[in-house]
């Protein structure tokens, strides 16, 4: 009886070698080890042998089975994967074909800029305050130590509504009113982003501007702070490279005021167009806080000092954007603003 | 201010190139525009014409030799004056010219050129400094010029000039002087004494001649006089100098007084004596009262000028222009010099409603009044120098001023503190010595004594600024404020709804806010003031707008204009009107659609109501105002939106603003607009974001079909079957709006899938039937049908 079963599985293996595809396989399955199969029907038989021979029989013929069993579930796992692969092949797409993709609207580039500015000073402790556009005489320029004839005010420069107001010439009518507005007239740390108007237009001037005013007023703050605090700016605006130089200037709210140049964006400093060969361009006006604006709003000089600054975000939008004229800021042509749609 | 630094070497020892003096002068505070020599040209020299053919082919052009010292070139020339033995200004070979223009070898009509004869135009000199006779030909040089010599240093004109643009505080460097003291400085250098040294004769001015002040807006008035000037050419350095700093040269004694202006930068005002009768009188001019001025234009003055009256008319404005009746002209031979100070403030109002000069520029900053002493003895001694003049004794003066230096207490401590750095006492000190201030230093601090010159100087803060330029800003090293940590703050929700609508793919626009005053309230309803400008720039911008959407709609038109037809834009900003006498400040969003709105290459929908409808209530649910808000027709919707086709945007009943089609006289195009006010619907409260508990049972959804008279509005049948269901329904949604065939005339039927469920239980076909015939009911009563 071994041989027998030796010889169904030598047949079995040899016609298993054979078979071609999963139907062949399923009849060599069915041939050995179906209900009438060969390998069943030597266990049939098996009611003819001694107690002894029965269990030797019985596990031959299950390893036997097993063995085929294998054979035959490595088989049908290669035809099933044969089959798979067909499929798969008739399902390909072409990738390249245009995506359904989301799109999404863009910031304008002045706002992205001023977003800029807003997240570095809050991180530094800045309160951001907002003021009124539509501006008194008195805040814009009283508060600031400019009364009416003083000759750094120029009337032509500023669009009045009424002899009293105006809309704001520059973000700096926001230092008085955050300084009166403080009634316990305690420490100031602020920065205001906003809508500036001039009377002035060309290329590189549009009579509505943005600025950004930032006013720190503390016990002990000095010219070396302010300073630092530039340079913290710039840097994160321009690039780590960027110079600054304090140029002694003068503005009526402030004492000592500098203007700041920095590196030229265009060359690097080594001089162009752009810095009429200078290597610097004018970006900021700031100084200490004169002492006759702290006392005219309420702080004591001799017990505060402060700083202010204030700077042009128009230019610093077109040099960070490589934007050549101020106008397409304002034009808002479409295809312009769709460019401002990715983070940078 | 034009500097001509030959002017300024008189006063002040410096060698330095006038680049580094312009850069040096800069880091102190006072910026340049340009600094460059007078003549910004290289490789002339001086030329004699030793041979001078006409050029074979043609009819004005001359063939010379022109010997420039150590050899002779041939240089063809078309100046009608070029003649043998002229001694010329010749541009080399290599030469740039003013204009960038170069010279080279070349030839001319086939003769070889070797070079050029200038005239004085093409050295680069203002057409207003120009004689007639520079114009029309090469410049002629005296017979003594030597061959191979420089042209520019024969003919004095070898000067350095820089463009300072100065700051409106310092008058003082209006002057010469001024400019030395500043440059002094800078590199440590003794300012020179200026030279005043005249005679007088016997007589006594007072005795001929008075001055009468009535008015407090001069505060010093002098007069003197001078006899028997010649009038004349000036000495070429006057020439020159002036030239220099930008003035054109008239005649010997006009120019004399123009000299000691820019040295002193106190103006002066010369008259013909001759002209006057014995007096002159500063006062406020008669409302209307008119005057000629020198440049021969009737002026109408106002009580507000201050004019200069020979006893009975206006014969000057005082600190502008002079009168055209009592100049100086050929044939004057005595003068009355006036040196005064008037308001600032009045000759800034003169000046800038009449005419701005030299003059007018210096009194507005205000003046020391020594310099005004100084100006009329400096005015004599150049005048008896270079016109002849005697001088007449005495000095006719009319005087309020105070000539004491100014004292200013500083300590040294705080110079520090404002300055965050430690400058040594020695170190402050030297910088007063530098500025030629006198001082007396303690362990503490200073007493410093400002020389009135520095007008610009009254407080402690002025002087440690004086410290920080001269010591140097860059010798101060930056450091960050040491102050508490603390989070700052800033306007989140704008931010937040920025980035919303970029997330539902619109672009934020930036416009402005000024518009046309007939524009300033299209979208709006309100009935406040329109606010205007007093002096617009263009009729185009002359009132502040109300709306938001006028200049989205003008950006609109823009992007149609350059082809852009889908335009979906937003913007975040502010409006302005006027209620009762005060100006109102509106902050608002605006969104304006248009054309396609792009979900993906393959859906885009074109903009209708329902669109524009579905951004107004993702921002409104975004913004936490879900089931408070609804849309609703009334007659507040302004005319600009299209009557039947638009909403007023209610939040807890009350209107923030409005959304719909553009009025279709207004405009032609599908154009959707939105706009609401932030500052009215932010101050509404919204309720905290919460988690809801999600039913494990599933839902059961049952569709509905009524059939509603055409105007009915589906936000009726929606409240309907909500009451009717009660808590058991889920949600409603329309999945089709139908009207047509199997359908009355002036019926449409609206399919709505209703949601039921509950969060303890699955409910049973019986419970949700149950429901189902309240809200079948409901409706019946209502007058509606189910559509079988």
């Amino acid at each position: 009886m071994k041989e027998q079963i030796e010889q169904i599985k030598e047949n079995a293996i040899q016609e298993l070698q054979e078979v071609k595809d999963a139907k062949e396989l399923n009849d060599v399955k069915v041939k050995y080890l179906g209900k009438k199969g060969e390998l069943t029907e030597v266990l049939r038989g098996m009611g003819g042998l001694s107690p002894e021979e029965r269990p030797i029989i019985g596990s031959l013929v299950n390893v036997v089975r097993d063995e085929i069993e294998k054979i035959i579930s490595e088989k049908e796992e290669e035809y099933k994967q044969e089959e798979l692969n067909k499929k798969l092949k008739t399902e390909k797409i072409d990738i390249t074909l245009p995506s359904e993709k989301v799109k999404r609207g863009s910031k304008h580039p002045l706002n992205r800029i001023i977003e800029e500015v807003e997240d570095l000073f809050v991180s530094m402790g800045y309160d951001v305050v907002d003021g009124p556009e539509l501006e008194t005489d008195e805040y814009c320029f009283e508060r600031l130590n400019l009364p009416k004839d003083h000759p750094a005010r120029d009337m032509q420069d500023s669009f009045y509504i009424t002899p009293e107001y105006l809309l704001r010439t520059q973000t700096s009518a926001v230092q008085a009113r955050v300084m009166m507005n403080n009634e316990e007239k305690t420490p100031i740390r602020v920065i205001c982003p906003g809508k500036v108007y001039r009377r002035d237009e060309d290329a590189t001037h549009s009579h509505q501007f943005a600025q950004v005013e930032g006013l720190v007023i503390d016990k002990d703050i000095s010219l070396a702070d302010l300073k630092g605090t530039l340079e913290v700016f710039m840097k994160k605006m321009l690039g780590e490279n960027t110079k600054l130089r304090f140029r002694p200037s003068y503005f009526p709210f402030t004492e000592p005021s500098y203007e700041v140049d920095v590196t030229c964006f265009k060359c690097g400093g080594k001089g162009c167009n752009l810095c009429k060969q200078t290597g610097w361009i004018e970006l900021l006006g700031s100084g200490m806080v004169h002492p006759n604006v702290l006392e005219m709003n309420g702080y004591d000089p001799k017990v505060y000092t402060g700083f202010a600054f204030g700077t042009g975000l128009d230019r610093l939008a077109m040099f960070k954007y490589g934007i050549t004229d101020i106008r397409l800021l304002y034009q808002n042509d479409v295809r312009f603003l769709n460019q401002f749609d990715r983070m940078d | 201010m034009k500097l001509s630094t030959n002017f300024v070497k008189d006063y002040v020892d410096i060698d330095v190139d006038v680049k580094k003096l312009a850069e040096d002068m800069t880091s102190v505070g006072n910026e340049y525009d340009s600094a460059q020599a007078l003549i910004n040209a290289t490789k002339l020299v001086v030329g004699e014409v030793v041979e001078c053919e006409m050029h074979p082919d043609s009819d004005h052009l001359h063939v010379c030799k022109v010997n420039v010292g150590d050899e002779v070139l041939q240089i063809v020339c078309g100046a009608p004056n070029v003649r043998k033995g002229l001694k010329v200004i010749v541009a080399l070979d290599g030469a740039v010219l003013p204009g960038d223009f170069k010279i080279k070898k070349g030839s001319i009509r086939g003769v070889e050129s070797n070079g050029m004869l200038c005239s004085i135009a093409e050295l680069g000199l203002e057409s207003k400094f120009l004689k007639p006779e520079d114009k029309e030909g090469i410049h002629e040089l005296p017979e003594n010029a030597k061959p191979g010599e420089d042209p520019i240093k024969l003919i004095e004109m070898d000067d350095d000039v820089i463009d300072f643009e100065l700051t409106a505080n310092r008058g003082d460097l209006l002057s010469i002087l001024g400019m030395a003291y500043e440059i002094g400085a800078i590199y440590d250098k003794k300012v020179k004494d200026i030279d005043l040294s005249h005679s007088e004769n016997s007589e006594d001015i007072n005795n001929s001649f008075k001055v009468v002040r009535n008015t407090d807006n001069c505060s010093i008035f002098l007069a003197k006089k001078v006899e028997n000037v010649e009038i004349k050419e000036s000495p070429t350095f006057i020439k020159n100098r002036l030239i220099a700093s930008g003035i054109r040269p008239i005649n010997n004694v006009v120019d004399i007084s123009n000299y000691v202006m820019l040295e002193t930068g106190q103006p002066l005002h010369y008259y013909d004596a001759d002209t006057l009768k014995g007096m002159l009188e500063v006062r406020m001019a008669k409302q209307g009262e008119k005057l000629i001025t020198l440049d021969e234009i009737e002026r109408t003055l106002s009580e507000d000028d201050i004019v200069i009256s020979d006893g009975e008319k206006a014969i000057g404005l005082a600190g502008v222009m002079g009168g055209l009746e009592t100049e100086i002209t050929e044939n004057t031979k005595n003068i009355i010099i006036e040196a005064a100070i008037f308001n600032p403030g009045k000759i800034r109002r003169t000046a800038n409603a009449i005419l701005r000069s030299e003059a007018s520029t210096r009194f507005e900053k205000g003046l020391d009044s020594n310099r005004t002493y100084m100006a009329v003895e400096r005015s004599c001694n150049l005048l008896e120098k270079y016109a002849g003049a005697t001088i007449v004794g005495g000095l006719v003066k009319e005087d309020t001023t105070s000539k004491e230096d100014k004292e200013i207490e500083i300590r040294f401590e705080k110079i520090n503190k404002v300055l965050g750095t430690i400058i040594p006492k020695e170190d402050v000190c030297d910088v007063f010595r530098r500025l030629d201030f006198k001082y007396e230093a303690s362990e503490e601090k200073a007493k410093v004594f400002v020389p009135k010159r520095r007008i610009d100087i009254s407080i402690e803060e002025d002087l440690i600024e004086e410290v920080g330029r001269i010591y140097g800003v860059d010798n101060i090293e930056g450091k960050l404020p040491e102050l508490p940590i603390k989070t700052g703050s800033y306007d989140k929700t704008a931010r937040n709804i920025r980035n919303k609508m970029v997330d539902l793919g619109l672009n934020e626009t930036l416009s402005y806010i000024l518009v046309n005053d007939k524009e300033a309230k299209n979208f709006t309803s309100d009935d406040a003031e329109i606010i205007s400008l007093l002096a617009p720039m263009t009729e185009d911008r002359n009132a502040l707008r109300q709306s938001i959407l006028q200049a989205l709609y003008r950006i609109y038109e823009y992007n149609k204009a350059h082809y852009n037809k889908d335009v979906n834009i937003f913007e975040i900003g502010k409006t302005f009107k006027k209620v009762n006498e005060e100006y109102i400040e509106e902050r608002k969003i605006a969104c304006l659609m248009t054309g396609e709105y792009y979900l993906g290459i393959n859906n885009k929908k074109n903009v209708d109501f329902y669109v524009i409808k579905g951004i107004a209530e993702e921002l409104l649910d975004y913004l936490g105002y879900g089931n408070r808000y609804s849309f609703v027709v009334n007659e507040s919707i302004p005319t600009t939106f299209h009557p039947g086709q638009s909403a007023a945007i209610s939040v807890n009943n009350d209107i923030v603003g409005y959304i719909g089609r553009t009025h279709p006289a207004f405009c032609k195009d599908a154009v959707y607009a939105m706009e609401i006010n932030l500052d009215k619907l932010l101050d509404k409260k919204t309720g905290k974001m919460k988690y809801k508990e999600i039913s494990k049972y599933p839902s059961i959804k049952k569709d509905l079909a009524i059939v509603v008279d055409k105007d009915v509005q589906s936000s009726e049948i929606a409240n309907i079957i909500k009451k009717a269901a009660g808590s058991l329904l889920l949600g409603t949604q329309i999945f089709d709006v139908y009207q047509g065939e199997g359908l009355e005339e002036n019926k449409k039927s609206l399919a709505y899938s209703l949601e039921f469920g509950t969060n303890d239980r699955t409910l049973t076909d019986e419970e949700i039937n149950t429901v189902l015939e309240k809200v079948i009911s409901s409706v019946e009563k209502q007058g509606w049908s189910l559509r079988k």
